[in-house]
């Protein structure tokens, strides 16, 4: 598997290789708009792990699979634009996706239990796949497929090849998940919570693998999920998103210990940690994510921010005010200084509880 | 429930269609009405008269066997059948029995169905087992064949189980006959969901209160089949009303002269090529009762549970 | 694989013994009166019931007489007594019959059914996909004795476009058999249509909403590929097996009313011809045989499910 050509992650590319500018996808529905992703952009390097984090409802799986063309539908609308290697993703017709879905950006998704269709072998699966996309004779995509099974830890390719879906456990199936986005050497992997439906001591399993699946092949991995913990183990870059809006993007070491938004603060703030004494009570935010067909105005976090003020009426933009680093933006009103103060609950980064 | 109920309102098609029903319901309840207007009723003979048409004096049935085609007015409005019998009179009357029939075997199995589906599914063991086997069996038959075996059999000796005595001629023949041939398309899933829903937390409180399995089986547990049952029984009177048109078709079921639009239908295919009349009609109103039932009972299948896949015949 | 078709295939044997046993019940013991004037029929006088009785056993005990019933219709040691006919015999003749009839349709209904709910699928909500909805309704609404006759009457009286019913046999001229069977076939098959097609509607969509073939988006496989591969062949599942079932209940209902309008002489003709007659030993040998071929046609399904959903082999 040769990593030279296609992605060199140790010498810094200054053009990035997804580039995602003021996407917005809303859903026209019987409650009305749903306005899912609100104009959100990023960047993604090569080789570089992004996590993008946020509670259900945040609008991060719907941009993950915009990215793919996977939310596209009738009642779908779409604006802004994610360019890729010269095409627009959010724009291009139905075939341009197709040669680059499971060949340049590839997906995990979150179930492998229903994401894997249950009535054909995993191999005859990662077979298709490859097949797809190169033209090479049964016997070799086979041999392939086996490679592919055997790199991402499935013990017994050989005979495992032609076993079902369900005859797998579920972190055996959620590793042919992870050989199937690998099958084509794809430079982008979109892992959409992999780790979710999962014990924690399979997770544990399943993250190391992507991480040394990406120190191979130096693929460039978006990484969606709700847990830090998972976060803090392999992402190199963060970005926050809350009912829509990404609220606060920086480096692992930006975010995790300088955080300049009051969401991230309650993320931070609800981890219990092992090496810390138990609080009394478990912290959680206050209130509830707003729906997406009737949100608040100005800022969307505002309703539940104890830190509210006059100024948070208008939609704060997403810029650097506080962060250390060019890369460290948020969108909070408050300055510097005053963020300082009050992200600092009971001797530990937190959410003050509301006044 | 009421969100059901709130969604079915929203849904114009489906009770347009179920005020068709009523409508047609309402016209075959009107039978004697018309039984008035036009002067006999629907097993009254008329081989020899005479009737007045355009100022002619017409026989009601030709010389040859031809009955006198729809006149359009009070009297023989459909025209008349081999017997001189005013059709449209016969219509109405066989609306009724059809409907009657369809509806109350619908009823019957309802009721039915619902008991020994409870039954099976709460007791499971040994009472689920009989039944099941009883079911299957009862299952193992297609519709009309069994229905067809029943209504021959007992339309020759009656029915005879030492409590319950019913003359072979009695409409409540059909109407068991189709009660039992449909049990097992409700008990079955009634069944099913019975052995989920007790496995809830909500009945085992009821049994920590103390309450016996038949208070839990009817307090607790029916409550909850009512979206089920109710989802199933506008198709189980399309399928009864079918089913009992074509047992009479075949003389397995109403039998003649009692009239029901299966019988007519038989009849005028006999003569379709003299009098199509005979056959036409009352294939219509089957159809437009069936279809406003099918299309109704698809509404409340929207409404009350849209991921729901009912299948009657299989 | 092979103990479940062993499990399946005993199962199958108990359910037609218990069939059996229902037949014998329905037809001898359950209505009232005396089983003798029955099976003799309308035309009956004394000494022929008194022989009926001692033919058939009905002074001695119920098991008993279900033996002896049991063995007069297996070596077709029946006889009709208002037709004088045996039984067996003109089963036999009608047996082709009925099954170019049902055959013919159910393939006509499965390709029908098969390409209206692709289409309405594909293009769900738009005007074609509810203009089959409603026509699959109304279709499922017609009772197929009055379609088949009005069909024979304005097609095939009054047009001249199809023959008026009869049969011919394959032997004698293909092309007229079939000519003599389309509308028979389109009959019988109309119920069915409406009912697949919507069926298989509905699982497609279903189907089309599964994360599998999300998966299969994701992997960049052609749109044509997903549609016949992944969507198709998983929602033709259930769509075969239920197809299995219903051969069976055309073969054994659904024939009896068309072949009674197209006058096709099968063996649902005759049971039909007998009901009329209210002559039992016939409907009685033509109740018991078909519920035995759905019985068996019902194993044999259920088999079949297991080769295509290799799920179903550990837990069914």
């Amino acid at each position: 598997m040769s990593t030279d050509s296609k992605h060199s992650a140790s010498v810094p590319n200054p053009s990035p290789l997804l580039d995602v500018r003021d996407l917005e996808v809303a859903f026209a529905t019987e409650a009305g708009t749903v306005r899912a992703v609100d104009g959100v952009s990023f960047e993604l390097a090569a080789g570089e792990v992004l996590a993008v984090v946020g509670e259900s409802g945040s609008g991060k799986s719907v941009t993950a699979m915009t990215l793919m063309g996977l939310t596209r539908s009738p009642n779908a609308h779409f604006a802004g634009s994610a360019w890729f290697r010269g095409t627009d993703l959010v724009s291009a017709s139905g075939e341009e996706l197709r040669t680059i879905r499971g060949a340049e950006i590839a997906m995990v998704f979150q179930d492998p239990l229903t994401s894997l269709n249950p009535v054909m072998r995993i191999g005859a699966q990662v077979i298709e796949q490859i097949r797809a996309h190169a033209d090479l004779p049964g016997a070799s995509a086979r041999e392939r497929a086996i490679e592919l099974l055997e790199r991402v830890g499935i013990p017994s390719p050989r005979e495992r090849i032609d076993a079902y879906p369900f005859e797998l456990s579920g972190g055996m199936r959620q590793r042919v998940m992870i050989a199937l986005a690998l099958s084509c050497d794809p430079s982008i992997l979109i892992a959409d919570e992999p780790t979710t439906a999962l014990d924690v001591t399979i997770q544990a399993q399943i993250l190391e693998r992507i991480r040394e699946l990406r120190e191979q092949t130096g693929a460039a991995v978006i990484l969606v999920t709700h847990d830090l913990g998972v976060v803090a183990e392999i992402a190199d870059r963060v970005a926050v998103m809350y009912a829509g809006r990404i609220v606060e993007q920086g480096t692992l070491d930006e975010i995790f210990h300088d955080p300049q938004h009051p969401y991230t603060w309650g993320l931070l703030g609800s981890i219990t940690r092992v090496d810390r004494d138990r609080p009394e009570r478990l912290p959680a935010i206050a209130g509830l994510p707003p729906s997406l067909a009737d949100r608040p105005e100005g800022c969307h976090f505002r309703p539940r921010c104890p830190h509210a003020f006059d100024a948070c009426t208008k939609v704060p933009s997403l810029e650097r005010r506080g962060g250390a680093s060019a890369g460290h933006v948020d969108r909070c009103w408050l300055d510097a200084a005053r963020k300082r103060a009050v992200r600092s609950v009971g001797g530990q980064i937190g959410l003050a509880p509301s006044p | 429930m009421r969100t059901a109920l709130g969604r079915l309102r929203r849904h114009r098609a489906a009770l347009l269609f179920g005020a068709l029903f009523l409508v047609l319901v309402g016209v075959a309840v009107a039978a004697p009405l018309w039984k008035d207007v036009a002067g006999r009723g629907p097993l009254a003979n008329n081989l020899e008269g005479q009737v007045v048409l355009g100022g002619k004096e017409v026989n009601v049935v030709s010389l040859e066997g031809v009955p006198i085609d729809p006149t359009w007015g009070k009297q023989y409005f459909l025209g008349a059948d081999t017997n001189g019998r005013d059709s449209m009179v016969r219509l109405l009357y066989g609306a009724r029995n059809s409907l009657l029939i369809g509806v109350a075997a619908a009823l019957f199995t309802t009721l039915l169905g619902t008991l020994v589906g409870l039954l099976a599914g709460f007791f499971r063991g040994a009472v689920d087992g009989v039944l099941r086997s009883i079911l299957d069996v009862i299952w193992a038959f297609p519709v009309i064949l069994l229905g067809v075996a029943l209504g021959t059999a007992l339309a020759l000796g009656g029915l005879n189980l030492g409590i319950v005595t019913i003359d072979g001629e009695s409409k409540l023949i059909p109407i068991v006959v189709i009660a039992v041939v449909y049990v097992p398309y409700l008990a079955r899933p009634v069944r099913g969901q019975v052995l989920s829903l007790r496995e809830q937390e909500f009945v085992e409180a009821a049994r920590a209160q103390g309450a016996g399995p038949f208070r839990t089986m009817f307090s607790e547990i029916l409550p909850n089949l009512t979206s089920t049952i109710v989802v199933f029984f506008p198709i189980l009177v399309a399928n009864a009303i079918l089913l009992e048109a074509a047992l009479s078709f075949l003389g397995a079921g109403v039998r003649p002269p009692e009239p029901s639009w299966g019988n007519m239908i038989s009849v005028g295919v006999d003569r379709i090529v003299t009098a199509p009349h005979l056959a036409i009609a009352p294939g219509i109103m089957l159809m437009l009762t069936v279809l406003s039932l099918n299309a109704f009972g698809d509404g409340v299948r929207e409404a009350f549970d849209p991921r729901a896949k009912l299948r009657m015949d299989a | 694989m092979g103990r479940f078709t062993v499990r399946r295939l005993l199962q199958m044997v108990l359910v037609m013994f218990a069939v059996s046993v229902l037949t014998f019940l329905i037809f001898n013991v359950i209505p009232g009166g005396d089983p003798a004037v029955r099976m003799a029929g309308k035309t009956s006088n004394d000494s022929t019931i008194a022989a009926i009785r001692e033919e058939w056993g009905f002074d001695e005990p119920v098991p008993v007489q279900y033996v002896v019933t049991m063995r007069k219709v297996f070596t077709g040691d029946l006889v009709s007594y208002t037709t004088q006919l045996p039984v067996l015999d003109e089963i036999v003749m009608g047996i082709p019959r009925t099954l170019s009839l049902a055959i013919g349709a159910a393939i006509l209904w499965m390709v029908v059914a098969v390409a209206f709910g692709l289409y309405g699928a594909m293009r769900a909500g738009a005007f074609g996909d509810r203009l089959i909805t409603v026509l699959a309704l109304v279709g499922i609404s017609m009772p197929v004795f009055w379609v088949g006759a009005l069909m024979n009457y304005y097609l095939g009286f009054k047009a001249g476009l199809f023959p008026n019913g009869g049969y011919v046999e394959l032997t004698e001229s293909p092309l007229d058999w079939a000519y003599h069977l389309v509308m028979p076939w389109t009959a019988l098959a109309l119920l069915f249509i409406g009912i697949y097609s919507r069926i298989l509607r509905s699982n497609l969509l279903d189907t089309m909403n599964e994360d599998y073939v999300r998966t299969a988006r994701a992997k960049g496989l052609s749109e044509r590929r997903i549609l016949i591969r992944h969507v198709l062949r998983t929602s033709m599942i259930p769509f075969v097996t239920l197809w299995g079932l219903d051969f069976g209940l055309v073969v054994g209902g659904g024939a009896i009313l068309t072949e009674t309008v197209f006058d096709l002489q099968g063996v649902g003709q005759y049971a039909a011809d007998s009901i009329e007659l209210l002559d039992v030993p016939p409907v009685l040998a033509v109740v018991m045989l078909a519920a035995f071929l759905i019985v068996a046609l019902n194993a044999v399904v259920d088999i079949l499910y297991a080769v295509l959903d290799p799920r179903i082999r550990i837990t069914g």
